[in-house]
């Protein structure tokens, strides 16, 4: 009895650190791959009208099926569009509440967050954050359940929700491969306005400050995704607060994977503790049970 | 050749005794001429259609969703509100076979097998709303996400659908005579009780917890850190009076087959389960009011979905709490099953209001079902009602096999 007692405490002691050992694993601070990518894009040169490079180029990049309407035609402007399987990035006219005479034109695409909410919500690992910065996604886990859709604060992901027999989750690379190859994203190459700079992600934080320093008045003293949900790899400079331009406004700082971080933490708690507590639970009953028995068949052996 | 033909005749016994309840196939198929059943066959008729749909044109042909509402009816109802409702398989297994609550014991059955039918159409569910369900088994065998959430959801409802199995089993085995295995499963009974519970409170809470990352678009009110919290403590009510709600269906539909002895002490046993679920629901109660607190979301109440919000907490939680509160200290057991009833329908107001009203509530691109999406929901529920039917029907769920022994 006192073997199998200090048997299962044993057992139990091994589980518990097992247990903490790993959330104590995944709270360990992790300050990003340190030469990591990253894209600057900067509203304030973004022309939009009559532009759209960037989508297009997104497009060939990516074998997209092409506009179905032409570039020139400015109506796409009059209503907000998100990404969609078609297109991994696009372009949004907002009002500018500082100068009505220029509407500020804001590209959206996946922001490759240090920690991304989308890798840490996949329960087959589809998602990669590389050391190179894009976050990826591997078609050939997927299950299709679209919890990262849920889970990213810039609701980027979207799915073929037309194919039945291989839908993916689609979204933007940050055109890993040709990262890969030595080239840079496509959209950063075509913006005739170099409103997107692609470089070490360190190196944009350095060169955004910059351009903050040297034109104060056109420019908001904040670079949005430097601090947001942790981080992001995409950043941007905006003239206007970036709430009025489509940005979410109270994401904070905190990562996102540590939003489930306590309760995945409590699991193994509840694993090693429920086991005895339950066993315990039918023990006593059993007790009680017993004592039960004893009591009624000496009363009955009273009665006789 | 004779002794072909006589074995073709066990088969033919077995099968007209087993299947056909002792009918003849012309008398059984002429017994399926009912009310239910040709209601059940026209939803079939719709649902069968529409799976075909959903399988070769894919799940933006049958539904609503989009890319930035990516659940909806079938996750929010199907998948959220079918674990909830299916929790009383472990409830009344811990109150019974841990606690030693043996006066629940003719209940036990039939909450399993409620239990195990819940958590089986949950799964099918999920395989219309799944991209690719063809790789539901990824999660165990390609690939470990360990990090997720979702991760441990998956897990967790693959283990626990097999644990419900073996609870279930004895039945299945009285029925078909094969006393050995039978006594093996009923003495796993407490074993797979025990890994049931611990299951469950991880499962329960985690399809809350599933939510947590999702702070941007859920509205605040129904955000919380505790949201496994109260998704665990409101899956016990809504396992408890589906219970109670189910076994009042049972009495009704299959009378015949529940002894003397079980019809007397029925009313006793809904009247103890009603106060615990006044327990529980007020319980909970406090729970949601300690969650506004906590975030301090006060002003939020004064708002539209404030007063949505509201409605849930006092007409769909506190409301039935009071009604089964009254109820049991007037001993009427109508009220309480009115109660479990209203809390049913509250637990499924909630899971509705998270996965989809509070959901990307700030957002545009809001969602509402297809009828498609309802056909296939209402579909699975009668399929599930179907199987739950064939099986009282042939087993003993609702009744003692006499020829077996129930002492363990």
């Amino acid at each position: 009895m006192s073997i199998n007692r200090r048997n299962f405490l044993k057992l139990a002691t091994a589980a518990a650190c097992v247990g903490s050992a790993s959330s104590a694993k995944s709270q360990e601070y992790f300050a990003g791959w340190p030469d990591r990518y990253g894209m600057l894009t900067d509203t304030t040169l973004c022309i939009g009208t009559n532009c759209r490079k960037c989508e297009e180029a997104c497009k060939k990049v990516n074998e997209l099926p092409p506009h179905d309407v032409p570039l020139s035609d400015n109506t796409v402007f009059d209503r907000q569009r998100r990404t969609d399987p078609e297109n991994y990035t696009v372009v949004n006219r907002f009002p500018n509440v500082e100068d009505p005479e220029k509407p500020i034109y804001v590209k959206s695409q996946c922001m490759h967050c240090n920690e991304p909410a989308c890798a840490s919500a996949c329960l087959v690992k589809a998602f990669t954050k590389t050391s190179e910065g894009p976050v990826i996604y591997n078609k050939d886990l997927c299950i299709g359940c679209r919890y990262c859709m849920i889970a990213c604060p810039f609701n980027i992901p979207t799915y073929d929700y037309l194919r039945p027999f291989d839908p993916q989750v689609r979204k933007c690379t940050m055109c890993y491969d040709r990262i890969k190859e030595g080239k840079i994203p496509a959209c950063a190459e075509i913006c005739p306005k170099e409103a997107i700079t692609f470089g070490k992600r360190s190196d944009l934080i350095d060169l955004a400050h910059e351009r903050i320093r040297n034109h104060p008045d056109s420019y908001i003293r904040h670079i949005f995704g430097e601090h947001e949900a942790g981080g992001t790899s995409w950043l941007y400079l905006a003239g206007v607060g970036f709430e009025n331009v489509g940005f979410p406004s109270e994401l904070g700082e905190t990562p996102y994977p540590s939003l489930t971080r306590g309760f995945l933490g409590a699991v193994p708690l509840v694993l090693t503790i429920w086991p005895v507590f339950l066993i315990g639970l039918y023990k006593f009953s059993q007790h009680r049970e017993e004592v039960e028995k004893n009591i009624r068949s000496s009363g009955a052996g009273r009665d006789e | 050749m004779a002794r072909v033909s006589i074995r073709e005749l066990r088969v033919k016994n077995w099968f007209s005794e087993k299947i056909l309840l002792g009918n003849s196939p012309g008398e059984y198929v002429r017994g399926l001429v009912t009310p239910f059943n040709i209601i059940a066959a026209a939803i079939l008729a719709v649902g069968l259609p529409i799976t075909w749909i959903r399988f070769t044109q894919g799940i933006g042909a049958a539904t609503n969703l989009s890319n930035t509402n990516p659940w909806g009816l079938w996750i929010g109802v199907d998948v959220l509100c079918g674990v909830a409702l299916a929790a009383g398989g472990f409830v009344i297994g811990t109150a019974v076979h841990l606690m030693g609550m043996k006066k629940y014991y003719p209940i036990v059955r039939p909450a399993v097998l409620t239990g195990f039918l819940g958590y089986f159409f949950v799964v099918v569910g999920l395989c219309y709303d799944l991209g690719r369900p063809w790789r539901l088994p990824y999660p165990m065998v390609v690939s470990y996400g360990v990090t997720s959430v979702m991760f441990l959801v998956g897990w967790h409802v693959a283990l626990y659908l097999s644990v419900q199995f073996v609870e279930y089993s004895p039945a299945l085995f009285e029925w078909l005579g094969l006393k050995r295995i039978r006594k093996w499963a009923m003495r796993l009974t407490v074993i797979a009780t025990v890994f049931g519970a611990i299951l469950s409170t991880l499962h329960q809470s985690a399809l809350g917890a599933l939510f947590l990352l999702a702070p941007h678009n859920l509205h605040p009110l129904w955000y919380s850190p505790f949201l496994p919290v109260f998704f665990f403590i409101s899956a016990i009510a809504a396992g408890i009076t589906m219970v109670i709600f189910e076994s009042m269906l049972s009495h009704r539909i299959f009378g015949r087959q529940i002894s003397h002895e079980d019809h007397e002490n029925f009313d006793g046993l809904t009247l103890g389960l009603g106060k615990v679920a006044a327990a529980v629901l007020f319980t909970y109660f406090c729970l949601k009011w300690v969650g506004v607190a906590h975030d301090n979301h006060w002003a939020l109440l004064d708002t539209s979905l404030g007063h949505w919000f509201l409605l849930e907490v006092f007409g769909f939680v506190l409301a039935p709490c009071l009604l089964f509160y009254w109820a049991t200290r007037q001993r009427n057991v109508q009220l309480v099953r009115m109660g479990a009833i209203w809390t049913v329908l509250g637990i499924i107001f909630n899971r509705v209001n998270v996965s989809m009203i509070a959901m990307n509530w700030n957002q545009t691109d809001r969602y509402s079902p297809s009828w498609m999406e309802f056909a296939v929901t209402i579909t699975i529920i009668t399929v599930g009602l179907l199987t739950f039917r064939f099986i009282v029907n042939r087993m003993p769920i609702l009744y003692r096999h006499p020829n077996f022994d129930y002492e363990h």
